[in-house]
């Protein structure tokens, strides 16, 4: 049983609830993976995806969630410009709490704002993104992937290069694989690691060489072009060339390691293609597997609802 | 008119010492063991008696953000902090640029007739850092330093001009210490809080390279200057070695920047949210060191009051500053003078008599023939902060909960009691 009505972040989740939400993922592939993937366990039940962000696949993917368990599902979508002017978040919130929806999932280009919400609403709250915190459920359908793949987490070396300071993917795998006791290397340009990461338990990595040595999983961030003004990296091509991934740096790796990315990738950027659609690459594998976290979370949150509200 | 108070401890700089006081008109006239005097009396037993305190750095919000606060609501929560002057930032809207707005605030200030009110004009025309405001009219309309506060003038010709120009009307730059372009957003210090949080951080250099600029300018036209609101060890390092060099600099700091560090930050309470950011446990010591060897000479609130829809909202969104004249002498008192850090003469020095100097006010100092501008404590009474029990509009405080000590009684200004305890 997990121990809040929302889900904000993996900081504050116990090793307990990480093995569950996997646990119970495993489960929901099950049903994804079937010729019929319906269940009931949701009718009734209504879900609003309401983005300040654009997104495709984490949106699509709890939408579809939603659906393959048999809730009703609405989409909000508000501009990021317009949040300043336009109705405050806790007055969004309370007007879909009024509607009785019993979940709300959120993007937002700042931080903390789902918690914001979750403060002010009855609805359980999901994290869908918010500015360079947390997302959480990306993050977990990577440590499923992870899993899936070695069938453990502990003791296992994970490698994260690309934009650490601007990702919240980067923040949730490293709080999520701290807990299940994997190590944590990363690698970035100085001008997008970080402050005191380090102290969160991570490895700052001298070199894509000491990141990617010896690690089972390589995973690339994307370069959020659309978060930055310019500077962080004098080009695309002298990024790739210094900080991408390729088979080249990929042969420091374990031989059977596996390569991740949150998506969507700029190609020849983070990752070559070579990579991208070379063997190792489970990216595709991490779509599905994030509808099945999505589905284990509503799942679990819907239980957690059952029992105390 | 006259005023007895019996039995206080007059706080001096020289000393504490039971005794009594008389006020007649608007001065102290005698300070005795035993005066008796058949007038109205205030019984100032078991209390202490302070020089009136005076906070060089306040927003009073009037005119254009009445909703936040105003003349009167900020002069009341002034005196129930003790407060009997105060400085007031331009950034009002219109910005105080100019001798009407000037004459407006002081114009309010004698209506509402509570704590002295000292404006403080813009350094630039609408504080856009381009062309100088018009600094002699307004010194002669009432301002006692020039400030573009909230913002630093970005272009050091502009800063020269204003140290220079100003200079000649004996009036001081109020330095906001704040190199935009580096800040690039940021909303909390930068370090391991807000990589934890996810919020944008500002490193202490965008506050440092603003000190360093201010004090260069200072020490190469040895023109006084002041820096506001000191947040970084690094500030304080520069201040205190342009101190030792013999620069002409003073600077000021705030209760919650000897007091709160950045783990505040990841509640992501926007109360918490302050500019300059409160930031790391190092900087807090230096602060505090700082205060303790004189570095920094003054203590004042930067009181920020902000109406809840302007803190109910996201961080990023949320407006910056913390609402806390009602609060700093207690802050101030539990956690310098109680921890042992200074004496109370030093405290009543850093919150009245050295802000006097600095701006050349009349106050900060018991003697006979002194202004009678006089703060009453009762340092042994105990309390808890409300942010909802505040005068003040802005009840935004990231102290609430906090256990202080002493509490407020009497705060008479020119002789008169404008604040007693229940604000009688």
């Amino acid at each position: 049983m997990l121990k809040n009505k929302d889900l904000l972040g993996l900081k504050d989740c116990t090793a307990e609830e990480i093995y569950e939400i996997l646990d119970t993922a495993e489960q929901m592939k099950k049903l994804l993976n079937s010729d019929c993937k319906q269940s009931d366990m949701l009718r009734g039940k209504a879900l609003v995806t309401l983005f300040y962000e654009n997104s495709t696949r984490t949106r699509s993917s709890f939408e579809l969630a939603a659906k393959y368990l048999g809730a009703s599902e609405v989409n909000i979508s508000v501009a990021t410009s317009s949040v300043q002017k336009g109705e405050t978040l806790i007055d969004t919130g309370e007007t879909l709490d009024a509607m009785n929806v019993d979940y709300i999932v959120i993007r937002h280009p700042m931080a903390g704002a789902p918690k914001l919400l979750s403060e002010h609403v009855k609805a359980s709250v999901l994290n869908g993104g918010d500015g360079m915190h947390e997302h959480p459920t990306q993050a977990l359908l990577d440590m499923f992937t992870v899993r899936e793949k070695y069938g453990k987490i502990e003791g296992l070396k994970i490698a994260i290069l690309g934009d650490i300071k601007h990702s919240r993917v980067a923040m949730s795998n490293l709080f999520g694989l701290k807990k299940l006791g994997a190590e944590v290397y990363m690698y970035a340009p100085a001008t997008m690691m970080p402050k005191d990461i380090d102290k969160l338990g991570a490895h700052i990595a001298k070199s894509r060489e000491e990141a990617v040595e010896g690690a089972d999983a390589v995973m690339g961030l994307r370069i959020q072009l659309e978060r930055q003004h310019g500077g962080l990296f004098p080009s695309l091509s002298e990024y790739a060339k210094y900080y991408g991934v390729n088979d080249a740096v990929l042969k420091y790796a374990k031989k059977d390691a596996i390569v991740l990315h949150p998506g969507p990738v700029n190609r020849g950027v983070e990752l070559t293609p070579q990579v991208i659609d070379g063997e190792k690459s489970l990216i595709l594998e991490q779509v599905k597997n994030g509808v099945a976290v999505r589905m284990a979370l509503l799942k679990l949150l819907g239980e957690y609802r059952e029992a105390h509200l | 008119m006259k005023l007895l108070i019996k039995n206080g401890v007059i706080v001096t700089p020289n000393g504490e010492k039971k005794s009594d006081l008389l006020i007649e008109n608007d001065k102290i006239s005698r300070i005795a063991p035993a005066i008796d005097e058949k007038c109205k009396t205030v019984d100032a037993s078991g209390k202490h008696v302070l020089a009136g305190l005076i906070d060089m750095h306040v927003h009073l919000r009037e005119p254009g953000f009445e909703g936040k606060e105003d003349i009167e609501s900020g002069c009341k929560a002034a005196v129930k902090g003790g407060v009997t002057q105060v400085c007031c930032m331009p950034n009002t809207n219109p910005v105080n640029d100019n001798a009407v707005v000037t004459t407006y605030i002081k114009h309010r200030a004698n209506e509402v007739n509570l704590c002295k009110v000292n404006p403080v004009g813009c350094i630039t025309k609408g504080q856009e850092g381009e062309s100088l405001s018009d600094i002699g009219k307004m010194k002669s309309a009432g301002i006692v330093a020039i400030s573009d506060d909230g913002k630093s003038v970005d272009n050091s010709l502009i800063m020269r001009l204003a140290m220079e120009y100003a200079n000649g009307f004996n009036l001081k730059c109020l330095c906001h210490c704040e190199d935009k372009k580096l800040v690039d957003g940021g909303v909390v210090n930068e370090g391991y809080n807000s990589t934890l949080a996810g919020l944008k951080g500002s490193p202490r250099a965008a506050e440092d390279i603003m000190i360093a600029r201010d004090i260069a300018l200072s020490e190469s036209l040895d023109i006084p200057v002041h820096i506001c609101h000191v947040s970084t060890y690094s500030g304080v390092e520069l201040i205190r070695n342009a101190k030792k060099r013999g620069v002409k600099v003073t600077a000021e700091t705030c209760p919650h920047y000897f007091i709160l560090t950045d783990d505040i930050i990841t509640s992501y309470d926007t109360n918490t949210k302050v500019n300059p950011p409160v930031r790391e446990d190092r900087d807090r010591q230096a602060i505090i060191a700082g205060l303790k060897d004189g570095t920094l000479d003054c203590i004042v609130t930067d009181h920020a009051p902000h109406s809840q829809k302007d803190k109910q909202v996201e961080y990023n969104l949320a407006a910056f500053g913390i609402s806390g004249i009602e609060t700093s002498f207690a802050l101030s008192y539990t956690y310098l003078v109680k921890t042992g850090i200074m004496s109370l003469q030093e405290l009543s020095k850093k919150m009245s008599k050295n802000p006097a100097n600095i701006l050349s006010l009349d106050g900060g100092e018991i003697k006979e023939g002194a202004v009678a501008d006089i703060t009453i404590v009762d340092l042994n009474k105990k309390y808890t902060i409300d942010g909802n029990k505040f005068v003040s509009k802005g009840k935004n405080t990231p102290f609430n909960g906090y256990e202080v000590f002493g509490e407020v009684n009497y705060t008479i200004v020119d002789g008169e009691i404008k604040y007693a305890d229940g604000g009688k």
